[in-house]
């Protein structure tokens, strides 16, 4: 009997969405990856992430490589955009944190705009962790960047209205919708921004995300249950590209951020918080995450490069 | 392929003698045919009918084994393409490539390495499985002694023989034959030989030919010899390739129906990119998408901690929560003088919650009390986690006397439980902490700060 490859084909499709002119997400009609299935849509983008502050927290392994620009958010991303070229750059607001700096949305909106000019590639706007002065951060930067079509990171549960009212339809950018890890979520927060007016085009979603070995089956199970809600049942509420902020997780766990002094045998601190963010990476991707956010330029280029591969 | 409930009951004797404990023998052929009964419940079947129905209801997908004793581990027998759909029962094992023309320096090297990595975590023991040794120099005794040096220094390693000379492999296998080393590869050229010293010293059998169709018309041969302790490579040495490997030979096994590629397979990471983190951006992704055995260059922490991590995360049985051990859990440079955390077993809540003790670098103590292995607010509603059971994991593990601090931080979600625990425990004093794990540094800082 001759071999018989038993190809899987699906009704369903994600929605392709448009970040900044031209960056494209999803269009795909197959699980992550499988070419041989069908059509696999845009490739999966990376993102690198800077912060409005010096980012003081971040580890020494990571934070050295950035240490002549991270006093300057315009700087910054301008050397990651010559230096790696990525394909979009996260700017997180962390400075607005109310329990830290607690800069205003004023303050936060004149650096994404100057960010704006400075740069090429598309913005991906993200918060601190205070979704109340997220959502008021959100509205003043949308506002001062209207129809640019960055995205927002991201719209939870306690602020969608606020933060969907303004990014989405005042201002004409995208409403990435946050759940924590579980499909129903997922599925009501989706159904929640649609239902503001918002078109399935002008929308991305993160699922959840946590670094490999931090719970990380739920980050992959769900993403995979989406997946096959939108491809196998077309459950256009889940037919939305993801976007994973894998370094807001994978560098803060204690495989990244232990010094070698306290772990001699570990080894290099550095490069165990590249190896947490490409494992976290590729694992999210290979569940189906559209688009990563990466810290490090070594993660960036090995990440670049496990997706030409499985792409071309 | 699997047989209907129609097809069963004709090969039933027909007697409709209830025996088997079902009014009838189509009754009886129904339920079998969903596996929800066993064969053997019938006494009056022929051993021909016997056979064919122990064909027709084998797994799709076989446990095959490699190693002896305490290090003998199973690949193979998964029944589902996604964890939620039932969970996948065994893990990936590593293994380290090591060639018979390699530098004494290398091979030293990878010793060294092999031997360094190994440790615990959550319960369990994480090192290299297996050390792959792929004979280049066509030279039975330098080939050998390779094997030899290896085997002897890393005490825990599984040897694999790659060699496609059955004179070689052989000698090879007789060397390391207490160890139930992995035999790789039959080809379409030697596969008579191989299987018949696979088969001699009952070994796990890498068959390799260059493609899917080819792989499938060698393993047909191979089953039709009465081998079926199989690991499969369909020789793409590229990522993309072998993603499509491992994805169709368990897609032609679990959608199919077919056992054919009803085996295990094995990724040649270190084939596919000489970059170290490149080989684990690969081996990452095998480890969900589906290979058995996944063989790196080389071994480090760095690749082995989110590796191992992954595996243990995405082997995790979906219908059991996975628990950490109880216990008081010393993060940072804790002293006697540091502040004491409570919170719950479940392991996910555990690793937020001391990642971000960490990240506060002030160092504590957690206190882990037998909670169900639920989040917090999941065991305290269910019971689990309240004055009792803190108060117990409080004079359990001695806490009194390891740490001067008689003020205990409870997670904020639970600030209920107060009271109780502070009639539970006289002379203690509760501190409602963080709603949330995020929340923590700022918490413990200001907490410290306070204190002092
Ligand atoms: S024991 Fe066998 S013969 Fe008797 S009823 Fe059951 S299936 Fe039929």
């Amino acid at each position: 009997m001759a071999y018989k490859m038993p190809a899987q084909k699906y009704s369903g499709q994600i929605q392709e969405v448009t970040i900044g002119s031209d960056l494209k997400l999803g269009g795909e009609s197959v699980l992550p990856f499988y070419s041989f299935d069908g059509d696999m849509g845009n490739k999966p983008v990376i993102g690198m992430e800077i912060w409005d502050i010096i980012p003081e927290s971040w580890p020494e392994g990571v934070l050295n490589t950035f240490k002549d620009v991270a006093d300057d958010p315009v700087k910054w991303a301008k050397y990651c955009e010559e230096k790696y070229n990525p394909d979009f750059i996260c700017i997180k607001f962390e400075g607005a944190n109310p329990d830290g700096l607690d800069k205003s949305p004023e303050e936060c909106a004149e650096v994404a705009k100057k960010l704006a000019e400075n740069v090429k590639v598309p913005l991906v706007i993200a918060g601190c962790q205070n979704n109340e002065k997220n959502a008021k951060v959100f509205t003043k930067v949308a506002e001062a960047l209207p129809d640019k079509n960055y995205v927002f990171l991201s719209a939870v549960e306690s602020n969608y209205k606020e933060v969907g009212a303004a990014v989405g339809m005042a201002y004409g950018n995208i409403v990435a919708a946050e759940s924590s890890v579980d499909l129903n979520l997922a599925k009501q927060l989706n159904i929640l921004v649609t239902q503001l007016g918002i078109k399935p085009e002008k929308m991305v979603m993160d699922p959840g995300c946590a670094a490999v070995g931090y719970g990380f089956e739920y980050v992959v199970t769900t993403m995979d249950r989406i997946r096959l809600a939108a491809l196998q049942q077309s459950d256009t509420t889940l037919q939305i590209p993801m976007i994973l902020p894998v370094s807001f997780e994978s560098w803060k766990v204690k495989e990244s951020i232990a010094p070698e002094e306290e772990m001699p045998e570990w080894g290099s601190q550095e490069d165990r918080g590249i190896a947490m963010e490409i494992s976290t990476a590729v694992g999210v991707l290979g569940s189906g995450a559209n688009a990563v956010i990466l810290r490090h330029p070594r993660s960036v280029e090995v990440v670049r490069n496990f997706i030409s591969e499985m792409t071309e | 392929m699997a047989l209907n409930g129609m097809q069963i009951y004709k090969l039933l004797p027909r007697k409709n003698c209830k025996e088997c404990g079902f009014p009838t023998c189509l009754a009886f052929a129904m339920k079998l045919a969903q596996g929800g009964t066993e064969a053997e419940k019938c006494p009056y079947m022929s051993d021909e009918a016997k056979a064919q129905l122990a064909e027709a209801t084998a797994p799709p997908m076989r446990t095959v084994k490699f190693g002896t004793n305490d290090l003998e581990y199973s690949l193979g027998g998964e029944t589902v393409l996604f964890r939620h759909e039932k969970t996948f029962v065994n893990r990936p094992r590593f293994a380290v490539m090591f060639s018979d023309t390699m530098s004494p320096e290398e091979i030293e090297k990878k010793i060294k390495n092999i031997n360094a990595v190994n440790y615990t975590r959550i319960n369990e023991e994480m090192y290299v499985e297996i050390a792959a040794f792929r004979c280049e120099s066509q030279d039975k005794d330098t080939f050998i002694s390779l094997i030899k040096k290896v085997t002897e220094k890393c005490s825990k390693v599984v040897p694999m023989v790659i060699t496609d000379n059955p004179e070689i492999a052989t000698a090879a296998v007789s060397e390391c034959a207490d160890k139930g080393p992995i035999l790789f590869g039959a080809n379409e050229q030697n596969h008579d030989a191989m299987v018949n010293l696979a088969k001699e010293n009952k070994l796990l059998l890498g068959v390799t030919a260059d493609g899917k169709e080819k792989l499938y018309e060698l393993v047909e041969k191979i089953q039709k010899a009465g081998y079926r302790e199989l690991l499969l490579d369909a020789g793409s040495r590229n990522l993309k390739g072998a993603f499509d490997d491992m994805v169709n030979i368990r897609r032609t096994a679990l959608l199919s129906g077919d056992r054919t590629f009803g085996y295990p397979t094995v990724a040649f990471v270190c084939d596919m990119a000489q970059d170290k983190m490149m080989q684990l951006a690969c081996a990452s992704l095998f480890v969900e998408k589906y290979a058995s055995i996944i063989v790196l260059s080389d071994i480090d922490y760095s690749l082995a901690l989110p590796l191992f991590a992954l595996r243990q995360n995405i082997f995790t049985d979906p219908q059991r929560p996975m628990r950490i051990e109880q216990g008081v859990y010393k993060i940072g440079t804790a002293d006697e003088e540091s502040p004491l955390l409570v919170t719950v077993d479940f392991a996910l809540t555990y690793f937020i919650v001391s990642g971000e003790v960490e990240r506060s670098k002030v160092p504590s103590w957690i206190l882990i009390p037998d909670a169900g292995g639920y989040s917090v607010l999941t065991a305290w509603a269910a019971g689990k986690f309240n004055a009792k059971s803190i108060a117990k994991a409080v004079k359990e593990f001695e806490v009194e006397n390891k740490i001067k601090t008689r003020e205990l931080i409870i997670p904020g979600k639970v600030a209920v439980l107060k009271a109780d625990i502070e009639d539970e425990l006289p002379g203690w004093k509760v501190i409602v902490g963080a709603e949330e794990a995020a929340a923590l540094p700022n918490f413990l800082k200001n907490y410290q700060q306070a204190a002092s």
